[in-house]
């Protein structure tokens, strides 16, 4: 299977027509109804719904209260390593930026994991850039038996890879899959992409399935949102998370909602994605997907992510660097892009309970290797 | 009144409402909502549990005196719900256990087949097993034979609040299953779990709707009552209703009017 059909079928129809043509009855429809489809899906993302945000707000907050509670999972990011091969226009890590690159050694890792694992994180993201020599699948296996030491639960948001090849990364103890597909516009993603493998669209598209089928038991995918027209791939991603969700009932899937942020390189978001608008994406997520997990980063600012917390997110970063060996090594390492919300742990948790919700650390227990354990 | 004893697993309780431990917006909630529901029982999801964490354990919210059920949340196999009890054994959580097994996260619905496996196992090895299944009286049977301590259908799916949709099923449950039947998941007021009582059910496990009520507190209170209530009719002639409300109260104010 795969959705790439889907897409294009999609993109080549007169989307933006298709916005305009829905009308208040339609958002009405769709608010009514418990289980929506891809039309009250697409109502809710188009601009006739903009006046029905707040019962919109409503609802998905309802829902997300029932499927979630008041809690936010916490989690961190790690980066391994910021050698690139790829030249996507957008990405402090670009090959072609002349920025310092570095990877961790397996001594640094174990300093990094340690330092996290101490502010009481318990979920891990650790990302890499693409440059499989430096830092390919054989790479990640070896940072695993490091970091199963310190976490019950590590993502991985690296490249691209085959089925086999997350089939490994399952077996050493890797339980969640972050890819982003960046955008959905095909032409649009060939001109974001010019150089380096990332620029096949297809292989990029199909990856999240390659990893529902290795075995992977949370799968998170995303927009960058500000790329191209936020209103199509805002639809996209809400039928590839429900293409994923009736394929794989055994997988956890998740969004990301990340917005454009300044970076080492020149290029700038072609959109301004407005509050208003990753609102409106967000509510409509939810109420097209009530168990869908929903990413909210660092990216944004803490009043931006406080305000949102009743209204659908259920995951958020913290204490946050995206420079390689940022966590403990305070050196002149560029990031990939700049962090908006740089709260520490410890001050997110005050700030979520605060706000009446409560940080969950930790949410998985990994049992696989109980066996070995001897328990 | 006071003879009404329900007993599971050789343990006699003198209330038939079983909490949870999840989605509350702060653990420490966690005593007075047992104190409030008169609750002897509580489930708690294994893979929540971090002890080696200084920052707050839920365990540590959980009041000494109650009966503990660790649950296999997150299994998605017999084989990992074994392996989770196993742990919660090895932890010293005692020698409860709620089965979970779920693989399918959209609508979280239970696998029978798998749950009667992960049944038969540990319910030979000792463990007082309660096992959270559809209302499907094959799969009731299959565990009664499995060696259940009690059978826990569920109302609704999960976390949905929709209360007892499924109750022409737990009806046939209760006649026909000589184990407790207890309620478990769906169940969105406090009407709805009396009704359950009503029927005749045994008991009732509640979680989502009182932890995300504004006051999970007087919300496991009404619970509470409503089970006893709920018992007291079935003890005596049948009897209930339902009400709703929805609060509202601006969520996109800070968006500065859109
Ligand atoms: S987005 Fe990823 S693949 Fe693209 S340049 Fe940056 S690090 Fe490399």
């Amino acid at each position: 299977m795969s959705f790439y059909p889907l897409v294009k079928k999609y993109m080549d129809a007169a989307l933006d027509e298709q916005f305009s043509a829905v009308s208040e009855d339609d958002v009405r429809r769709a608010l009514a109804k418990t289980s929506l489809d891809a039309n009250d899906y697409m109502a809710l993302i188009s601009p006739t719904a903009v006046p029905f945000l707040e019962e919109m707000a409503q609802k998905a907050s309802r829902l997300t209260a029932q499927n979630f509670g008041h809690t936010i999972h916490l989690f961190t990011p790690l980066y391994l390593s910021s050698f690139c091969s790829n030249h996507c226009v957008y990405c402090g890590f670009n090959a072609k930026n002349k920025i310092p690159r570095s990877r961790l050694t397996m001594e640094e890792l174990e300093v990094e994991a340690k330092a996290i694992s101490a502010t009481g994180l318990k979920h891990l993201l650790i990302l890499t850039g693409e440059a499989p020599a430096k830092a390919g699948v054989d790479y990640l296996v070896e940072c695993m038996t490091v970091l199963q030491k310190h976490f019950p639960s590590v993502s991985i948001e690296v490249f691209a890879m085959d089925e086999d090849e997350y089939a490994r990364l399952v077996d050493v103890g890797v339980d969640g899959l972050t890819l982003f597909q960046e955008t959905y516009d095909e032409t649009l993603y060939a001109k974001l992409h010019p150089k380096g493998p990332k620029k096949d669209f297809r292989y990029r598209i199909d990856a999240p399935e390659r990893g529902c089928k290795a075995g992977m038991r949370v799968v998170n995918i995303g927009a960058l949102l500000g790329l191209g027209d936020w209103r199509k791939d805002a639809l996209l991603t809400g039928l590839h998370l429900k293409y994923l969700t009736d394929l794989y009932p055994e997988v956890d899937i998740a969004v990301s909602l990340p917005r454009m942020r300044p970076h080492a390189g020149e290029f700038q978001p072609s959109t301004i994605v407005e509050d208003r608008d990753m609102v409106q994406i967000m509510l409509a997520q939810r109420l097209f997907l009530p168990r869908l997990g929903i990413t909210v980063s660092t990216r944004e600012s803490a009043e931006f992510r406080e305000n949102i917390l009743p209204l659908g997110v259920t995951k958020m970063s913290a204490g946050v660097t995206t420079a390689v060996g940022g966590h403990t090594q305070h050196n002149d390492q560029v990031g990939q892009f700049e962090i908006c919300d740089d709260r520490s742990v410890e001050e997110m948790s005050t700030a979520l309970r605060k706000c009446g919700y409560q940080p969950v650390f930790k949410d998985w227990e990994p049992i696989f290797d109980m066996e070995t354990t001897g328990v | 009144m006071n003879e009404d004893l329900f007993e599971i697993g050789g343990l006699k309780l003198t209330s038939r409402l079983f909490t949870g431990t999840g989605k509350y917006g702060c653990d420490s909630v966690i005593p007075d909502v047992c104190e409030a529901s008169g609750s002897e029982v509580i489930t708690v999801a294994l893979r929540r549990v971090d002890l080696q964490s200084d920052t707050g354990n839920v365990m540590d919210f959980i009041p000494k005196n109650m009966q503990l059920l660790p649950n296999t949340s997150g299994a998605r196999t017999a084989d990992e719900a074994v392996r989770i009890a196993h742990l919660a054994r090895a932890m010293g959580c005692g020698d409860w256990i709620k089965i979970e097994v779920i693989s399918d996260n959209k609508y979280l619905l239970p696998d029978g087949y798998e749950t009667a496996k992960a049944t038969e196992i540990l319910a030979k090895e000792g463990f007082v097993v309660l096992p959270y299944i559809n209302a499907d009286l094959y799969v009731a049977k299959d565990l009664v034979n499995a060696g259940a301590a009690a059978v826990m259908p569920l109302g609704a799916p999960i976390g949905t609040n929709r209360g007892l949709k499924t109750r022409e099923m737990v009806r046939i449950l209760i006649e026909e299953i000589e184990l407790p039947i207890i309620v478990d998941a769906g169940i969105g007021r406090p009407s709805e779990a009396c009704e359950a009582m009503e029927m005749g059910a045994d008991a009732c496990l509640v979680n989502t709707a009182i932890a995300t009520a504004s006051d999970p507190t007087m919300m496991a209170r009404a619970f509470g009552r409503a089970v006893k209530a709920g018992r007291e009719a079935y003890l005596s002639g049948p009897g209930a209703t339902k009400k709703h409300a929805d609060a509202s109260s601006p969520l996109t104010g800070f968006l500065g009017g859109v």
